[in-house]
């Protein structure tokens, strides 16, 4: 049978039922409750990967998040997942792995050869081989991403689903271990509202692999009785598969749930992920504590890995991780280990101590179990190419600084390494406090928290039971208190553990001339030895974020998480300081990495949060086949192209039926904002640059808003409605943000004017109705209103009725033409619409979109905000000084109108331009020079704005932003483009057609 | 992200606000009589302390008022928000 390092008892795996699997095409069997780590281990797969730089062979490492080198590619297709940690991978049925990083395969890797140069692959090595020529930098980067290439990710649309949730609580637990649990105990008991999360499947963190006892039971029993009481109060939320990985401002935190992937394929529910967004108003950090391992040469052969791994390995999952064992630590713990590899049956070589003796009970029952315990000793290197064979062991000087002696070989096939523990303190980091360097115990200990947070636990550095149970329960009792309850849970009790003080180890002493010896590595996943450390000190590189990125130690997907304390203390030795005065790099979100699609959740597509407007007549755009343009969050009729016109031919058409006839276009769009009360007109005397205090009531007026450093925001038409009511028109795109301009200006600056301000944009739908028969369609259509030119003048208004329903008649021109802007509460828009067509048909009312807008326009040479201004354009520049009010003792941006810089006599002006062939049109955005043929940099004396081509006037136009463009009229200037090439044109005033005017006055 | 205390509305997350900059920079009158430096100063010139920042917010998906909030730019903590017009607390209070 398979699995032949299962033990024959014990272990939380379900010995009823066998689970298939494969890996690498490989089939073999596991049992439910594995892991994907634990089930190769059992089948004696120890070699899963190799590294990404040197491709070196490499093994399970750890049983936890912070696995760096059990990566793998879980699935293929749709639904596969790149750098899946096996060590986090529960086993499902038919589950398919591979390894990443490996060609053509596992056992005969042909990149390996890289293992052989590396002392030609140092730190930055890429940064200084790479980098030049520039140009050949593409063709490095194919080779290279293919050589170091990490798992590789989907090429198909994800068929799962994600959901976003929030949530609020009184106390969140991060983590579920005995601490987190008695935390949330604690706080649930006195009626808190908990949300406990835990990365595992299962609730009990590390002690899911302990054989201790508390409360005078099994410590499993302990923790099942918790999880039990947990689940019967309704205020308690247990979320399994779950991990914490964002510590946000004010208690924000994400937790990213797993929902699915724990299930074969076939079983899987609808939705694979969730998000929750979750505000607390009390966080209790019980995050636990993670091994780290020791450095040493050759430290990385399959068949090393954590002490504290060969226990849960040995204990929750019930497999032997080698046949034959050595123990190499710095301190008490992984005699535990020792005791937990010889109960699973594997035999205990020795247990090999850096320090020079620890007589503590755990250290004494060791020794009494008949292992061998090697004092004052330490592992030099290793040997076996695909699986560790033995280790060598030399003797430790009594200061720690060399190795002196005899060199001893141990034969084994698992060496377990302790170097201490590091808690994590990783959310803590995150919201915001500086984790503490504890030199006694060799630890960085979480920070002052700067956020309503309390510690537990080992993620406090506190690492035996009773500790946790203790500070656990009593962070519970607190964080309940604060939220206003009363909380006196007492904590479970278990056995106190004497242990004797660690010997904290950074880079071992070895026989070899520092350098030259065979590499010891810090970061695995990243191929960072601690030579590259060095070397990158020598170059001068002084920071631990500097080091960081130069050698890319904690870079990867397990984001240092084994490596980096290690590799501070070795950075920190290196430069002759402490460890406190070296610190840590910045711990960011996320804790372990969560997929696209969890932050993506339901916005997809075309489901995004981002609202789609549609004005009331979009039905009858789509029905006549108007292809739209988004104009903002509007959608925008572009242009109605007819019997497979193109959009120039359609334009065309559109343009000369406006001119000749008739045109209509939907302008519901534009923004429109009713202001009321007495002081309005006093208020828009600021607000715009010209008069408004003696506007009659019933016309309108065009005006520019300035900002206050008297560049072009906004402009549009306002009416009056009645002496303290006016109607204003802004931009599409600028409505929102003229309101809130507005708002804030009466709101902090004048609140003595009573003024009311009302966003009414979506209130009523606007149809344009343009061209010389404007006048009859209009007058067939609306009642109530005389239109004659005497009666209705240009920027006067007016209302009468559709039908029997009130509208309001603005004569209005963005085009040059006899216009009417025709306005109906919005529900009739498609009635007015529909009323305004049947008129038109005797003149062919062609209706037209923004693409014929802006041609028109641009003809008349009237200016678009936001087009031919980009937030650098005074109104003098675009030659309009008219708007400007001569009398006014001040509206917003006068004072800088007058500002050096904007008196420049080089400013850019605006003008129009008119190629020599006049078919050629500019391309809108192109750079202008005087001289296409200077020498480089061309000096560039402007750029084109808009440019189209007008079938009124025969001609393409341009308007254009030149340096002193007005005194420069009839210049030739070149636009200049990419590729080379050129386009000659001549300056000219900017308004192209019907320069007198006349057509709109009739 | 931020919990904020909209004077007018209570507490509320962030994403219904937007900030408006520094706050207590009142328009001068008489903007024509001002020298060149001095306009500039109030248009330009901001303090951008280190430490308890005065601004003003908008609670722009709520109730559209603006209100001023003392906000620590190092810890991020708002320890007070106030109405427009109104004193503003001493730095770092409560």
């Amino acid at each position: 049978m398979s699995q032949r390092f299962r033990t024959a008892q014990g272990g939380r795996v379900d010995r009823e039922r066998e689970i298939q699997f494969t890996f690498n095409g490989k089939s073999y069997t596991g049992l439910a409750g594995d892991t994907l780590c634990s089930a190769l281990l059992a089948n004696g797969v120890h070699m899963i990967g190799r590294s990404w730089k040197y491709h070196r062979p490499r093994g399970v490492m750890s049983a936890g998040s912070e696995e760096p080198n059990a990566i793998f590619q879980v699935e293929k297709g749709n639904r596969t997942i790149p750098n899946a940690r096996g060590t986090q991978v529960e086993l499902y049925d038919q589950l398919d792995a591979s390894s990443v990083n490996c060609w053509p395969s596992l056992d005969l890797d042909l990149l390996s050869i890289n293992s052989k140069f590396s002392r030609l692959m140092p730190a930055g090595f890429y940064y200084k081989t790479f980098m030049w020529p520039q140009s050949m930098w593409m063709k490095y980067e194919h080779f290279i991403r293919k050589a170091s290439g990490l798992g590789e990710s989907p090429r198909e649309l994800d068929p799962d689903r994600y959901e976003h949730t929030h949530a609020h609580c009184d106390v969140l637990v991060g983590g579920g271990g005995v601490a987190g649990l008695s935390a949330a105990l604690a706080a649930g008991r006195a009626g808190a509202r908990v949300i406990i999360a835990d990365e595992q499947s299962e609730f009990g963190g590390l002690t899911l692999a302990s054989k201790a006892r508390i409360d005078d039971g099994e410590a499993s029993q302990w923790i099942e009785n918790a999880v039990a009481e947990l689940q019967q109060m309704p205020e308690v939320t247990l979320l399994p598969r779950s991990t914490v990985f964002g510590y946000h401002d004010y208690n924000f935190l994400t937790i990213n749930q797993r929902l699915s992937d724990h299930l074969p394929l076939a079983e899987r529910p609808a939705s694979r992920e969730k998000l929750w967004q979750v505000r607390a108003q009390q966080v209790v950090l019980a995050t636990g504590a993670a091994e780290r391992p020791l450095i040493f040469a050759n430290n990385d052969r399959p068949g090393i890995m954590l002490a504290s791994a060969a226990s849960i390995y040995s204990n929750r999952y019930a497999v032997q991780p080698g046949s034959r064992a050595v123990v190499f630590t710095n301190n008490d713990s992984a005699y535990q280990s020792a005791l937990d590899l010889k109960a699973a049956g594997v035999e205990v070589e020795a247990v090999v101590d850096a320090r020079a003796g620890s007589d503590s009970e755990l250290a004494n029952t060791v020794r009494s179990a008949g292992i061998q315990v090697i004092n004052g000793s330490v592992v030099i290197d290793t040997a076996g190419r695909k699986r560790l064979s033995s280790v060598q062991v030399m003797r430790l000087s009594a200061e720690g600084s060399s190795v002196s002696g005899e060199t001893r070989a141990l034969s084994c096939d698992l060496l377990a390494v302790s170097g201490g523990w590091s808690p994590v303190v990783h959310l803590n980091a995150q919201s915001g406090a500086k984790p503490v360097w504890d030199e006694a115990n060799a630890m960085f200990r979480p920070g002052e928290p700067t956020q309503a947070q309390f510690s537990a636990g080992g993620a406090n550095g506190t690492l035996d039971l009773a500790g946790c149970l203790q500070e656990g329960a009593a962070a519970g009792n607190q964080a309940a208190i604060a939220c206003g309850f009363e909380a006196s849970t007492q904590p479970a009790r278990a056995e106190p553990i004497d242990s004797q003080a660690i010997l904290p180890l950074w880079l071992l002493p070895s026989p070899y001339t520092p350098g030259r010896g065979p590499k010891a590595f810090v970061d695995m996943q990243n191929d960072v030895g601690a030579a590259d450390i060095a070397l990158a000190v020598r170059e001068g590189f002084k920071s631990v974020e500097h080091v960081k990125r130069y050698t890319a130690m904690g870079f990867g997907t397990d984001q240092g998480k084994l490596g980096n304390i290690n590799g501070m203390g070795i950075l920190a030795a290196s430069m002759g300081q402490s460890i406190a005065a070296t610190g840590t790099t910045t711990y960011r979100p996320n804790y372990t990495p969560v997929s696209f699609g969890a932050f993506a959740g339901q916005n997809l597509g075309d489901r995004l949060f981002d609202p789609v407007r549609k004005t009331a007549m979009h039905a009858w755009h789509e029905e006549n086949g108007a292809l739209f343009e988004d104009v903002g969050q509007w959608k925008r009729p572009w242009y109605y192209p007819k019997d497979g016109e193109d959009l120039q031919q359609a334009i065309d058409r559109e343009c000369l039926a406006v001119r000749d006839s008739v045109g209509i276009l939907d302008a519901s769009t534009l923004g429109k904002i009713e202001i009321r009360g007495k002081d309005s007109a006093r208020f828009l005397e600021m607000i715009y640059t010209n008069n408004w205090m003696k506007l009659e009531v019933g016309k309108g007026r065009y005006g520019f808003m300035l900002g206050e450093d008297g560049m072009v925001m906004d402009d549009g038409v306002t009416i009056r409605l009645a002496e303290d009511h006016f109607f204003m028109h802004t931009t599409t795109g600028g409505a929102a943000g003229v309101l809130a301009w507005m708002e804030r200006w009466l709101q902090t600056e004048w609140p003595e004017m009573e003024v009311f301000l009302t966003s009414v944009t979506d209130h009523w739908a606007t149809a344009a109705v343009v061209g010389p028969k404007s006048r009859a369609v209009v007058s067939a259509v609306c009642d109530g209103i005389d239109f004659s030119a005497q009666a209705f003048p240009f920027m006067a208004s007016k209302t009468g009725t559709i039908g029997d329903v009130e509208c309001r008649v603005n004569r209005i021109s963005f085009s040059g033409e006899l216009a009417y802007e025709v306005n109906i509460p919005a529900n009739h828009g498609r009635f007015m619409w529909e009323k305004l067509m049947q008129a038109g048909a005797a003149f062919n009312i062609t209706p037209y979109g923004t693409e014929t807008m802006h041609v028109l326009r641009a003809e008349k040479g009237y200016v678009i905000v936001g087009q031919d201004t980009d937030g650098s354009v005074t109104v003098d520049d675009l030659g309009l000084n008219w708007a400007l009010s001569k009398t006014k003792d001040d509206f917003i941006g006068k004072r800088s109108l007058s500002r050096p810089d904007t008196v420049r006599k080089d400013r850019k002006q605006l003008v129009g331009l008119l190629t020599e062939d006049p078919q050629t049109v500019i391309p809108e955005g192109a750079q202008l020079v005087d001289d296409p043929k200077a020498p480089t940099p061309v000096p560039m004396i402007g750029h084109v704005s808009s440019s189209y081509y007008s079938a009124c006037c025969g001609h393409s136009i341009a308007m254009a932003l030149v340096k002193g463009g007005r005194d420069r009229m009839g210049d030739t200037v070149y636009a200049s483009l990419a590729g080379g090439r050129v386009i000659e044109a001549t300056i000219t005033e900017s308004v192209f057609y019907d320069k007198e005017g006349a057509k709109a006055d009739v | 992200m931020f919990l904020i205390e909209c004077p007018w509305c209570g507490l509320r997350d962030e994403t219904e606000f937007s900030c408006a900059g520094e706050a207590h920079i009142a328009r001068p009158l008489e903007t024509e009589k001002l020298s060149d430096e001095e306009w500039a100063d109030y248009l330009f010139m901001r303090s951008n302390p280190k430490g308890a920042h005065r601004e003003q917010w908008l609670h722009a998906a709520g109730c559209r008022r603006y209100f001023n909030a003392l906000r620590d730019t190092v810890t991020y903590k708002i320890s007070a928000t106030y109405k427009i017009g109104e004193t503003p607390p001493s730095e770092g209070k409560k």
